[in-house]
């Protein structure tokens, strides 16, 4: 069966600054700041429509296949 | 993306900014976002004042929907950690130079300085926002916390228009120190 590959969202955490940018910006509440140190995404709710990665300040989030 | 009450906090800004034009005093208020910050990292571990309440995050991001930025990329070496940690030292050296200004007022060694010093350099006259209802260290610490916040929200203008709207947010001295504290506390409690 051909499935169309899916993205994901993928936080360099060392070089998060945890600013918050990308929960806002994500429709579907993938991104929640865990603790006050960086972004997490929860996988099965990300559909790599990459808002969050466009609008990052410090450029730390990346669209990857996933498995 | 739904609308929450807090994206509207970008009127505290102008008020706050609007209120120092008139009377100095209201630049005192500036301490909230000093406080606020703390408070809820030392607290409760969260930075939730950047991730929602900060009036100039919510300023940044909706002069970003308007279109007021170039959404580039920042330059590496401003997202590095040497720079936000720099940044940050320095920021709070300026903060204690205003302390330390206060206290020459204070103690009498000094005199007010009726002014608005923007990017620590150009100083601009601001006397019509004081009337001398207070004692003088009082007018002259919000005189210096005003320019404080001035300069850096002029700062962060720059940066929201050369690069993303919310470039400030990486470099943001309070943020750097409230994310410090955020990861010095999960370190500690895992």
């Amino acid at each position: 069966m051909c499935r169309k590959k899916k993205h994901l969202a993928v936080v360099q955490k060392a070089d998060c600054v945890a600013c918050g940018t990308c929960t806002d910006v994500c429709p579907r509440g993938a991104i929640t700041i865990w603790r006050g140190s960086f972004a997490v995404v929860d996988a099965a709710l990300c559909v790599g429509c990459g808002r969050c990665a466009k609008e990052c300040p410090a450029s730390v989030i990346q669209l990857e296949v996933g498995a | 993306m739904k609308r929450h009450w807090y994206h509207y906090l970008w009127l505290w800004s102008l008020l706050y900014f609007g209120l120092g034009f008139f009377n100095i005093l209201f630049a005192w208020l500036g301490l909230i976002s000093f406080m606020l910050p703390l408070i809820m990292a030392i607290g409760f571990g969260n930075k939730l004042f950047c991730n929602r309440y900060c009036d100039r995050g919510q300023t940044l991001r909706a002069l970003g929907q308007l279109g007021f930025s170039r959404r580039r990329e920042m330059p590496a070496w401003m997202r590095s950690k040497v720079f936000r940690y720099g940044f940050m030292v320095f920021f709070f050296a300026m903060f204690g130079n205003v302390l330390y200004t206060t206290w020459l007022v204070y103690s009498g060694a000094g005199s007010l300085q009726e002014v608005v010093t923007l990017l620590w350099t150009w100083q601009f006259p601001w006397q019509w926002t004081y009337s001398g209802a207070t004692s003088p260290w009082v007018a002259q610490f919000a005189f210096g916390l005003y320019s404080l916040m001035l300069t850096s929200e002029v700062i962060a203008l720059v940066t929201m228009l050369a690069y993303r709207p919310r470039s400030w947010c990486v470099y943001c001295p309070m943020g750097t120190l409230t994310q410090t504290i955020c990861k010095a506390k999960a370190r500690r409690d895992s």
